[in-house]
């Protein structure tokens, strides 16, 4: 299993998050996350004085999947992140150990999985 | 305010003759029963209360400019002040005020003790048969003006201020100092009466008296912690809500509609609908001006100066608004905008006013009673028979001298005064919370709670009764229950 991170812009989720749905992928988190890189801060300007704010907002996005998925996924977010410019973020992929399933308890790959339509309350 | 000669006997007399329906009984009807007092009372009274809600201006400007962990503390100190000013002026303030014509102090009508009529009144505080008023009108109106100018005061000082300094300032603010001064000016005092100082509605009385309170406690008290670099530079810490900001600065300027056209102390004769429109004019002119140089600048359109404009804009027009021509409205306000801007921009280099009431109402109130000195009108100071027309009209720089030793006058007595004060409260109980509340904020500090609770507590520790059905699964069953939770919460 791997878990894939990635900091992107905000305008950039909606598209990845309707395409990894398309692609069989519903589960995913974001966290409003702020930082920097080589992407400079916003100057702010307030009643006559400055204001430097030295890191900016992006989103966080974070998807547990097996093995096999994580190119798709990969590629899924380089298609809809990327504008060319400063800024676009980064991506990285990490090896996760255990997944479990707090409803049901059970473990491994199958919570991975997209449900069975008898199982999706209406 | 203005000074008329005690003209109530005549005016008795020609209303006698005006109005039939009181002709017949005018040896009998007391005044107060007279629809010229009446309606008199009726716009003092509605005026009072414009600038009672100048208040929720106050606050709302004061808590947009605070950050967020300081937005409760605002809220406590209106409402704390705006009490103890309501009860110390009615115990004592008044009296000095207004209970007498003289040269330093009033000596009647503490606990308003004047009687209800204006006859009895008339005897103690002369301004009530001058102007043909209820004396409780009188006495309200000339309530809320100490109280704004006591809010003005605590502007300046936020997020680091102790709460105790509050009460003890405002105790002595509210019953001798801002009265003995608003006597001096307003009450036919030594500056009124012998200088011939003009001061309509009270750029000095009320807004450099407030400004010059803030000015002695911030000397004292210091600027916020991170308000400047290492190399002494200032840096920006930008208020929580401009909204907020922005909702204070309209509900300051309605209550404005109050606090100069209500300054005519009656309603006939329509001379009130003229001061609207000149304060109108200024604070539009204040507004133009700050947004245009702050323009050029810093090309921004600066929301919070837009909003100092406006307030200087006023207040540069309260001491002016009874005596100028509309013509000159414009550029009073307009020098005022120009004057608040580089004054924010001065004064922050050497202390640290959050929300530049010392700009807005200190230099700026010392322009607008100084511009009385050029743009009053002959015909107007004969009106309020109050000092001479200004060097526009006559060419003579008396009445500008008359206005400069007013204000040199109040500023240096009230500087004094307030420095001692905030300097024993320094030295007994502590002016300033200490580093680690002023980093908590006041809210949690002074007041035990958040302003904003949910964005500072994410959860509480009562829990909102999560029940999900069935016991916990055994880690690793494969079943799942077939229960939605949806379910479960009905009988």
């Amino acid at each position: 299993m791997k878990k894939i991170e990635a900091f992107i812009r905000h305008e950039a989720f909606e598209p990845i998050r309707a395409e990894l749905l398309d692609k069989g992928f519903p589960s995913l988190s974001i966290i409003e996350a702020k930082g920097s890189g080589r992407q400079k801060g916003i100057v702010e300007r307030y009643r006559g004085s400055t204001l430097t704010v030295n890191v900016r907002p992006k989103i966080k996005l974070e998807v547990v999947v097996e093995d096999k998925d994580k190119s798709v996924v990969v590629e899924t977010i380089l298609k809809h992140a990327r504008t060319g410019e400063v800024g676009d973020g980064k991506i990285f992929v990490l090896p996760v150990e255990e997944a479990i399933r707090i409803r049901t308890g059970e473990g491994g790959e199958p919570v991975l999985q997209l449900h069975e339509e008898s199982e999706i309350p209406t | 305010m203005k000074k008329r000669l005690l003209i109530a006997g005549p005016v008795a007399a020609v209303a006698s003759l005006v109005l039939p329906g009181v002709a017949f009984a005018a040896e009998a009807t007391p005044i107060l029963e007279t629809p010229e007092a009446s309606i008199n009372a009726m716009w003092v009274i509605v005026a009072g209360v414009l600038v009672m809600f100048m208040q929720a201006g106050f606050l709302l400007l004061e808590v947009g400019f605070s950050r967020a962990k300081n937005a409760g503390a605002g809220v406590a100190k209106v409402l704390v002040n705006f009490s103890i000013a309501s009860l110390c002026y009615w115990a004592c303030g008044f009296a000095l005020a207004f209970g007498g014509l003289g040269e330093i102090a009033g000596t009647h009508g503490f606990f308003l003790n004047v009687g209800s009529s204006i006859e009895e009144a008339g005897k103690s505080i002369p301004f009530v048969e001058t102007y043909s008023i209820s004396p409780a009108a009188f006495m309200f109106f000339q309530f809320v003006f100490c109280a704004v100018s006591l809010a003005i005061v605590w502007g300046a000082t936020l997020e680091r201020i102790k709460f105790s300094a509050y009460i003890i300032y405002a105790v002595i603010f509210s019953a001798v100092l801002y009265p003995v001064l608003s006597h001096w000016i307003f009450g036919g005092g030594w500056l009124q009466a012998n200088v011939g100082m003009q001061d309509f509605a009270g750029s000095t009385v009320v807004h450099l008296i407030g400004a010059t309170g803030a000015f002695a406690a911030l000397l004292l008290l210091g600027p916020r912690i991170g308000k400047y670099t290492k190399d002494g530079k200032p840096r920006a810490i930008p208020g929580h809500s401009m909204p907020l900001v922005g909702l204070g600065v309209l509900i300051l300027w309605l209550g404005w509609f109050g606090f100069n056209p209500g300054s005519t102390l009656g309603a006939i004769g329509g001379r009130f609908a003229e001061v609207v429109v000149v304060t109108n004019l200024a604070a539009a002119a204040g507004v133009v001006a700050a947004v245009a140089v702050m323009y050029l600048l810093s090309k921004t359109i600066d929301i919070g100066m837009a909003g100092n404009g406006a307030i200087a804009g006023l207040v540069a027009i309260t001491a002016p608004s009874g005596y100028v021509e509309y013509w000159a409205a414009p550029i009073i306000g307009a020098i005022a905008g120009v004057i608040v801007v580089f004054g924010v921009i001065a004064i922050e280099k050497v202390i640290d006013d959050p929300v530049g009431a010392t700009s807005a109402h200190g230099l700026a109130g010392i322009w607008g009673t100084l511009s009385c000195g050029i743009f009053t009108s002959p015909r107007l100071a004969e009106f309020n028979e109050v000092g001479d027309p200004g060097l526009w009209y006559s060419g003579s720089l008396h009445q500008l001298g008359a206005q400069a030793l007013g204000v040199g006058v109040a500023f240096g007595c009230v500087f004094v005064v307030s420095y001692g004060i905030f300097f024993l409260i320094k030295k007994t109980i502590g002016l300033r919370v200490t580093a680690e509340e002023e980093d908590a904020g006041l809210d949690i500090s002074e007041h035990g709670m958040y302003g904003y609770p949910e964005q500072f507590i994410p959860q509480p520790e009562y829990s909102t009764g999560l029940q999900l059905g069935g016991a916990p699964p055994a880690v690793g069953a494969a079943a799942a229950p077939a229960v939605s939770p949806m379910t479960t919460t009905e009988p």
